[in-house]
């Protein structure tokens, strides 16, 4: 098709995927055989498996989302999402493969509620709370819902891409209400799913803990990175002289979605930490305790870098337009997002020894470098505009 | 100084916008468009500046923050330190948090109300003032063009009417004005 990967890219590609491959090995090997290896292995794994599981997961949503809302404007950026949501049978084959091995080892001192012994009264482990969960929380089940849930995304995402190439074809108003439908069913499904998969893979790691809002709070993390990850691909797109029906206005929206789901992040982290620090319930504030005492410069220079920073810079109608400051902006709070990731399941499952070594770096540069490379590799399948969306009209004369 | 305008009636936006093109393109000034609506794009056409509205927005919501965290540090704090849900209020700092939702609501309130304020005193619409726009229809389906002799000095009036004559209007006006 029209776009392929440039040499540059490809080698920037193998760059990270080489470096991360190298920093992993010096990280493996300097640590191999500490105490907590085979725990930190595994929640280097959940980190770097969900947060790019979750960047492919969040272009599905936005894709949705679109549909649903009958969107105009974004049909010159539609394949952009479609590629970014096309990372997601990876991310969800990477991230499967990681939560199968915890499984293999009755939870990795990550999940403990895989432990067998947590909930059986006659061992010295037994606790009294997990074994109330255990009706929910049990490997079983857990893996059921996983399975769903990565069914349902993947079946929504082969319809949504199998639909847009046959637009390009037949055309018509048909194959868009259909989309409509299965947007507005997507969306439906993603509502719930979006919580109880968060408590799954996330929650269930600080096990005796539990928020009502924590599914929104990771949930509005993810759609902040995804956005990142949708306006860089199009600038990068832009560059290089592609997506010529792609103008300021798109790029301004891009940018804001960029700050509203910033905004959207932080207003939830503040709900959360709030209403647990009112409330000072010894159960709850366990949680942010942790983080205070293992994290602290950490944890609030993530929710600077991730509030205050997009906040300030991105405010400015010419910065939302400006290339470059939308990727200094951008990169930084993706580093922001995915460090609130490794905050999230270090916490719970490493605690004081959680540190950010070779190991943590190599392996997030190396999922980055194939993230980079299957994003790449699904702009080369389908034409980069759509060629008979009903709204690529709007969208080419999109103008704020 | 006396000057005459014009006022050019459409009954369509993008006829007018065409027309507005059509009209710059030759060089002409309009001083002002008049819709029941926004219209999408015209204000580069026509060279209206960017609004500064959002710099005073930004202004008017640091006066809330500032105004916000002054009365409360006095009423919570300094005045009478009040002890709410086993949390004294000794330091405004270490109960930051308690007044974070406070803080925001007023900055949000006097971002709003001084931005509309603003923008009504601007365009000198405040309620009872009296209307600027040179025919009622205009707040209806209506849409009108002004163009001001005084800022195209360098054609004829009869010049202007022969460009106007192509843009597709369906009502033309001209008012003396002293």
């Amino acid at each position: 098709m029209e776009f392929q990967i440039t040499k540059n890219a490809k080698n920037l590609t193998y760059g990270l995927i080489g470096a991360g491959l190298v920093l992993t090995g010096i990280g493996l090997a300097t640590s191999m055989g500490d105490d907590h290896f085979s725990t930190r292995l595994m929640a280097n794994g959940i980190i770097n498996g969900f947060f790019f599981f979750s960047l492919g997961l969040g272009a599905l949503f936005f894709l949705a989302l679109q549909y649903a809302t009958e969107t105009g404007w974004y049909a010159s950026v539609k394949r952009v999402i479609e590629a970014v949501a096309g990372f997601l049978p990876y991310g969800m084959a990477i991230f499967g493969l990681v939560l199968l091995t915890i499984t293999f080892m009755h939870g990795a001192h990550i999940y403990i509620w895989m432990d067998p012994e947590m909930t059986d009264p006659a061992s010295h482990h037994y606790d009294e709370i997990i074994d109330g969960k255990s009706a929910y929380l049990n490997p079983v089940f857990f893996w059921i819902r996983t399975l769903v849930y990565f069914a349902v995304y993947y079946i929504f995402l082969t319809g949504f891409k199998k639909r847009s190439l046959e637009e390009d074809r037949i055309g018509g108003t048909e194959l868009h209400f259909k989309n409509y439908r299965k947007g507005a069913t997507f969306l439906v499904f993603f509502a719930v799913f979006s919580s109880t998969s968060s408590w799954d893979w996330l929650m269930s790691i600080d096990v005796h803990w539990f928020s009502t809002l924590f599914g929104w709070y990771t949930f509005a993390g993810m759609w902040c990175s995804t956005m990142v990850v949708l306006v860089l691909t199009t600038l990068y797109l832009k560059n290089l002289g592609h997506l010529e029906k792609v103008n300021d206005s798109h790029i301004h929206d891009l940018g804001k979605w960029t700050f509203a789901t910033s905004f959207l992040w932080s207003y939830l982290f503040f709900s959360q930490f709030m209403l647990i620090w009112y409330a000072n319930i010894g159960e709850e504030v366990t949680y942010y305790q942790m983080r205070i005492e293992n994290f602290k410069v950490l944890y609030f220079s993530m929710f600077l870098i991730n509030f205050a920073f997009p906040m300030l810079i991105l405010m400015s109608r010419d910065a939302k337009r400006h290339a470059g400051v939308l990727t200094f902006v951008g990169l930084v709070i993706l580093c922001g997002h995915w460090l609130d990731v490794y905050i999230m399941v270090s916490a719970g499952s490493l605690g004081a020894n959680a540190h950010i070594g070779a190991l943590e770096i190599g392996m997030a540069i190396l999922m980055a470098g194939v993230f980079i490379y299957a994003i790449l590799n699904n702009l080369t399948k389908a034409p980069l505009t759509p060629v008979n969306h009903p709204f690529l009209d709007e969208s080419v004369h999109h103008e704020i | 100084m006396s000057d005459k305008v014009i006022y050019v009636m459409f009954d369509d936006d993008e006829v007018l916008k065409d027309g507005a093109k059509k009209l710059v393109s030759k060089g002409i000034k309009i001083n002002e468009v008049f819709s029941p609506f926004p219209i999408h794009g015209i204000d580069p056409i026509i060279g209206v500046k960017q609004t500064r509205l959002g710099i005073m927005a930004f202004l008017y919501g640091l006066t809330g923050l500032t105004l916000a965290t002054i009365g409360m540090r006095y009423f919570m704090v300094v005045d009478w330190p009040m002890n709410i849900g086993g949390k004294p209020n000794f330091s405004y700092l270490q109960n930051i948090l308690a007044f974070i939702p406070i803080s925001f609501e007023f900055t949000v309130l006097c971002a709003a109300h001084g931005m509309a304020i603003t923008y009504l005193l601007l365009n000198k619409t405040l309620p009872g003032m009296p209307a600027q726009n040179p025919d009622p229809r205009t707040t209806d389906d209506k849409f009108v063009m002004e163009i001001r002799l005084s800022e195209n000095s360098s054609m004829t009036e009869a010049d202007l009417d022969a460009v106007i004559k192509e843009t597709g209007f369906i009502e033309i006006d001209k008012k003396d004005i002293k």
